[in-house]
């Protein structure tokens, strides 16, 4: 079944309860996403789920020369960074689509769905 | 029927259907449109040689099939194809007694994944059967690029698994709406085609966002709104042949040659439309935005001579229609109506609200309204501004007119 990982983006400077406005705030996103995980559970969706550290307690690493090289900070500079991502099996686009907007709504971001690749594409990326 | 016109009937005719089954069976678009293609080449050849084929149909499904899996084989990706192919032509989706490919096509290539102009080029590749070259001149893109924006968009269906399937009936209000949104986009760059070496009003888009709107029809014969959107085609497509000068002017809705409307077409609008009030009538769901759309142009229609326009009543049905969509464009062509009922001072202070000061509409409509106060420099201006917006030929010959029959600074 194709895999899709679901990415919440949040500010890469947090603040106090990370994206949200309050304590109060924080407590009821992460009641509601964990019902949605258990959720997700259930009904066979689950693969793996979880959240990030702030995107600048990230290290890029460059290992392609004799030493690696490394480099404080996420690899991409932006305003925005994933915070935290799901993965999950579902059996098309529809699926995955529905259950990220229910991820959306119970962890209050805008969730990206993209699809893992899947057996057929590298079987056509090697016969090129 | 020469040969030739039986090729082009099947084209029309059958060019979906043979795409839409063959991605089914062999679950991958790119198979099916080459395939499809290869299969309509090969009538090219052999129709006026053998003749045309008792059941075209039939014939160019078999052929395209024999292509697909030729192609398949010289790939040695059969395996794969095959399981693939069994994957998706599995259980047809339930929607009453409807189960036809082409339908499952059209929300596919329409899907909301995808971004509003791959959806158009798509529809208009896959569902329509337009050659890449023929989609790129109709919306004034690089031929090259226009390939690309069908490709990509092919390659994330694929990618990303969109089902081959028609929604859900709790998804199906909304994803009917996008398939007619990208109807409705093909319809009007037709009928106000942007562009300055394009004719103003392009037959062949309006033709076929009309033929794709009764396809759609008729594999959902019940929806008020495709009614709806297919009444709105035909009864604006029907004054088609009196809008636009000898001079390449367009006419405005009052200034045009009545008797020169397409009558058959405004009979079958206008049937669609009193079908549609009957619905209502008989308790059925109130109507959307394009069953709104048509009786505002029902009424205009209706009417012999412009003056005997019922203008309270198409106040009333945007009155409606605003209450359906609050858009800011849908309150500029009410405050037209309210300028033919309450006066054009009562319009300008409506227009005076809008958020639209990129839109050539917006421009034009206050121009008019202030013309017809006298305020003829703040009317210039305004001209000025919709000229330099229009992207339609025709319209910007008219705007240019009209500015320059505005009465000179100082003369009055």
């Amino acid at each position: 079944m194709p895999k899709y990982m679901l990415s919440v983006f949040g500010p890469t400077e947090r603040q106090k309860y990370g994206p949200y406005p309050s304590r109060e705030d924080m407590l009821q996103a992460f009641e509601d996403t964990g019902v949605f995980n258990d959720k997700l559970v259930a009904e066979g969706y689950f693969v793996f789920a979880d959240g990030l550290e702030a995107a600048t307690t990230a290290t890029v690493v460059d290992g392609q020369g004799d030493q690696p090289v490394l480099t404080d900070g996420p690899y991409l500079e932006a305003k925005e960074h994933i915070g935290g991502f799901w993965i999950i099996e579902a059996p098309d686009l529809d699926v995955a689509l529905r259950l990220a907007a229910e991820g959306s709504k119970a962890c209050r971001g805008k969730v990206e769905v993209r699809p893992f690749q899947g057996e057929e594409s590298i079987k056509a990326l090697l016969a090129e | 029927m020469t040969v030739s016109e039986a090729i082009t009937r099947a084209h029309r005719s059958e060019w979906a259907r043979v795409v839409a089954t063959l991605t089914r069976r062999f679950g991958d678009l790119d198979t099916a449109e080459d395939a499809a293609a290869e299969a309509f080449a090969t009538a090219v050849e052999t129709w006026p040689r053998d003749g045309v084929p008792p059941n075209p149909g039939a014939w160019l499904t078999t052929t395209a099939t024999r292509k697909a899996i030729d192609r398949l084989r010289r790939e040695s990706r059969r395996e794969s194809k095959h399981l693939e192919a069994d994957l998706l032509s599995g259980p047809a989706e339930p929607l009453g007694a409807v189960d036809d490919d082409r339908l499952r096509l059209i929300f596919t290539c329409c899907h909301p994944a995808l971004s509003p102009e791959a959806r158009i080029a798509l529809t208009l590749r896959m569902v329509g059967g337009l050659t890449v070259p023929e989609i790129a001149r109709a919306f004034l893109v690089q031929e090259a690029a226009m390939g690309q924006r069908i490709t990509r968009a092919k390659a994330k269906i694929k990618a990303a698994h969109v089902p081959y399937s028609v929604p859900t009936a709790s998804d199906l209000p909304a994803r009917l709406d996008t398939v007619l949104t990208v109807l409705f986009l093909v319809f009007n760059e037709g009928y106000l085609a942007t562009g300055a070496s394009t004719d103003p009003v392009r037959s062949d888009l309006t033709a076929e966002a009309i033929r794709l709107t009764r396809l759609v029809l008729s594999l959902v014969p019940d929806d008020g709104e495709v009614i709806g959107l297919l009444a709105l085609m035909l009864l604006t497509d029907a004054r088609r042949p009196a809008r636009v000068s000898a001079t390449g002017e367009l006419v405005p809705l009052d200034e045009q040659d009545r008797g020169a409307w397409d009558r058959s077409l405004i009979d079958e609008g206008h049937a669609l439309v009193r079908s549609r009030l009957a619905a209502v009538a008989a308790g059925g769901p109130p109507p959307g935005r394009y069953q709104l759309l048509a009786a505002i142009n029902a009424v205009h229609t209706d009417a012999r001579e412009a003056r005997d326009t019922d203008w309270s009543q198409v106040v009333a049905l945007y009155d409606r229609l605003v209450r359906v969509d609050p858009s800011p464009v849908v309150a500029l062509n009410r405050a037209v109506a309210v300028a033919e009922v309450d006066g054009p001072d009562v319009a300008l202070a409506l227009l005076d609200r809008l958020p639209l000061d990129g839109y050539h509409a917006f421009h034009a409509t206050r121009a008019e309204l202030l013309r017809r106060l006298g305020r003829s420099s703040e009317a210039r201006l305004a001209y000025d501004e919709a000229i330099a917006l229009a992207g339609n030929t025709a319209e910007s010959a008219y705007l240019t007119r009209r500015r320059s029959q505005l009465a000179q600074p100082g003369a009055s």
